[in-house]
């Protein structure tokens, strides 16, 4: 399916990062923006509504983020393709919500715009302190899936994208990107509607009184229905049947939940996205996501130009993690670089996907990391020289 | 690895004698029957009274959906059979929000507790009926959390025992019409399990307002409420609302305080008009140029 024209702003643009997500949304055919001012994110519900009536869309500012992911369920389940953008502080009341978006399989996109944590922080500086939260913050078992954009094209691209993930498996996609890349202005080139292609919505085909809201298609996924359209169906956030009613044993919750797992694990090829450069002769790979790629393709220049092979991996999708990628490359090379602007997370990750075959050396970074490429190169240059490093940490001792 | 394949076990359903239908089988869900709520509980007659409702007020099933909490009201979502979820703890409200921000041809109404609606959603509640968002809110009062076995809720009467308020409840309860109607709720009603023919029209008359609507109905709880309170059956409860209940239309909503076996009143007590969101929302939206939103 192509895009509506109606939400595609055709041409190219400067626009900063979170603009530019608007525009996304909109190319992707999202018509309900569920909101609650938070910065860095705000920008994006700005632009929304600015272009809401001109596009046909619907919004409304919710009195907290816990209500405000409520709504945006509640909106997908009439059928209009819906989003809620946040920041850390709101992502962390979303986790409810997260967790029904899971088990009621409601496509939606929650976008989180990273800021420096914990509580509240520094509200406009960038941080990826959010990835284990979006993976695990929620109770109970799920997959998720998760991409991280690193520039305002791509925070077009990927929220598209986002959308069509979360229409194709059923599940809630969060759009992991940082204050950096959403304050960032670069231009970015919008394409007509007809390049753009769009998932559309799995709908049941059905006789009315035969509908099974979580009846799994070939596909693993089961087929919606609108409210209003006439199935009387049933959801409830317990574990439920294939009708949509609670069942409390053992043996449904295995028949229940095991699906939301495995919708997401079986199809990792399908959903997995990452960006290689010069990985085939690399002896140190960077591997990074969101604006800390950009600081890692900046120093993987710098130091092939003084000899030392390294390549990049960059993740576009960060959840699910590309295991069988990042094992197959750890036998091949000495040691991975991981910078993050966080104390350590997708980095254990990757340490448990390199299975020993390779050291795992993480570089924190804040801010001035993305700008300044300095404790990236001293632990590739680390990484390259030694036959056996033990994992090491770079202290981050960037005063402010 | 590939996801087992498991099937779940056909629930038993109770079988009716030959050509006994229901009279409300078009409207609940047959096949969940029996029910989970205990003997002497009152949700299944606020359940019977919302049913009977919806018939006279003459609403389309099809374009009406009902959205629960927690807790035992929280279960009437998955009994009617209508587009019906069944949500979190305290958010009904809020999913009921986006449903009709998203879809103004739909008819929501909550169905839910008052430790839902009230203590962990009051919150919720307050900006529904502040926005002034078409929905019916039939909250079912039986001041005590009774899913989870009986525990203190923001309307157990001061005094009042629950198995979080050993030695009697201390904190003063929330007067639920009060709240409604000081955050702007246009219709607002309470009445008792016992008077089901006065509750039906106050339902039916509700589905029919535009805006925020709030019925209150006071119900039993055998179980756990009377029990540890020793206030006797089911029937000892009817029998305690046939004797205590006032009926006061328009009653002053400041004056609705129940306390620990004092009178209660009921009635139909605002029934006003204001914008609703939709409606400011669509006149905004006609004062922009170029302005519009998809349908459906």
């Amino acid at each position: 399916m192509k895009a509506d024209p109606k939400g595609v702003l055709t041409g190219s643009h400067t626009l900063t990062g979170n603009h530019a997500c608007a525009e996304g949304a909109f190319a992707a055919g999202c018509r309900f923006l569920g909101l609650y001012p938070i910065v860095p994110s705000l920008e994006i519900s700005e632009r929304f509504l600015e272009r809401a009536p001109e596009v046909g869309a619907t919004f409304i500012q919710m009195e907290d983020e816990v209500s405000v992911l409520a709504a945006v369920l509640g909106a997908s389940w009439t059928g209009k393709k819906s989003m809620t953008v946040t920041s850390g502080p709101g992502l962390s009341l979303m986790m409810e919500h997260l967790g029904l978006g899971v088990m009621l399989e409601t496509p939606c996109v929650i976008v989180d715009i990273q800021r420096a944590g914990p509580a509240l922080g520094m509200p406009g500086r960038p941080a990826q302190g959010d990835m284990m939260q979006a993976r695990w913050g929620s109770h109970g078992d799920y997959e998720i899936i998760a991409l991280s954009p690193s520039s305002p094209q791509e925070m077009f691209d990927y929220t598209i994208k986002a959308f069509n993930l979360s229409e194709r498996y059923r599940i809630p996609v969060a759009l992991m990107s940082d204050a950096y890349v959403a304050h960032l202005k670069e231009e970015i080139v919008i394409p007509h509607a007809e390049e753009i292609e769009i998932e559309p919505r799995r709908y049941y085909k059905g006789a009315k009184d035969k509908y099974l809201p979580f009846k799994r298609d070939k596909d693993f996924v089961p087929r919606m229905v609108n409210i209003g359209d006439g199935y009387k169906f049933h959801v409830t956030g317990l574990t439920h049947d294939d009708r949509g009613y609670p069942v409390m044993n053992e043996e449904c919750q295995e028949y229940n939940v095991h699906p939301l797992v495995w919708k997401v694990r079986n199809y990792v090829d399908e959903i997995i996205e990452v960006q290689e450069a010069e990985t085939e002769d690399a002896e140190v790979i960077i591997i990074s996501y969101g604006a800390t790629s950009r600081a890692a393709l900046k120093a993987m220049e710098q130091a092939r130009k003084s000899g030392i092979k390294v390549g990049s991996l960059r993740l576009v999708t960060v959840w699910p993690f590309p295991e069988k990628r990042v094992a197959e490359l750890a036998k091949k090379v000495k040691a991975f670089v991981v910078p993050e602007m966080n104390f350590g997370q997708v980095v254990l990750e990757v340490e448990r996907c390199s299975y020993g075959n390779a050291n795992v050396i993480f570089v924190p970074h804040g801010e001035n990391g993305v700008e300044n490429t300095d404790d990236l190169l001293s632990a590739i240059k680390q990484a390259g020289q030694a036959d056996k490093v033990e994992s090491v940490i770079i202290e981050f001792n960037k005063g402010v | 690895m590939k996801a087992k394949e498991t099937k779940t076990k056909e629930i038993q359903s109770v079988p009716s004698k030959k050509g006994e239908i229901h009279p409300m089988e078009n409207l609940l869900r047959m096949d969940r029957m029996p029910h989970i709520w205990c003997p002497s509980c009152g949700i299944g007659l606020a359940v019977t009274a919302f049913a009977s409702a919806l018939e006279k007020a003459n609403i389309d099933p099809d374009k009406i959906s009902i959205v629960s909490g927690i807790g035992c009201t929280g279960r009437v979502a998955g009994y009617v059979k209508l587009d019906s979820f069944h949500t979190t703890h305290g958010r009904p409200i809020a999913f009921g929000t986006g449903i009709r921000v998203a879809n103004p041809k739909i008819k929501v109404v909550v169905f839910s507790g008052d430790g839902d609606l009230i203590a962990i959603g009051g919150n919720h509640f307050i900006h529904a009926a502040r926005r002034n968002i078409d929905m019916l809110v039939v909250c079912v009062n039986n001041f005590i959390y009774a899913m989870t076995g009986g525990q203190v809720a923001p309307t157990t009467p001061l005094a009042a025992y629950a198995t979080t308020s050993p030695y009697g409840c201390v904190e003063p309860p929330f007067n639920i019409p009060y709240i409604a109607d000081s955050s702007g709720a246009v219709y607002v009603a309470r009445w008792t399990t016992l008077h089901i023919r006065r509750l039906i029209n106050s339902l039916a008359e509700a589905l029919q307002k535009k805006g925020f609507s709030v019925v209150e109905v006071i119900s039993p709880c055998g179980m756990y409420y009377s029990r540890i309170n020793k206030l006797g059956d089911g029937l000892d409860m009817m029998k305690f609302y046939h004797d205590n209940v006032e009926i006061r239309h328009g009653e002053d909503t400041k004056n609705l305080d129940i306390g620990f076996q004092t009178k209660i009143i009921c009635g139909k007590f605002v029934d006003r008009e204001r914008p609703s969101y939709m409606e400011r929302y669509n006149q905004w939206l006609s004062g922009v140029k170029g302005g519009s939103r998809d349908e459906g």
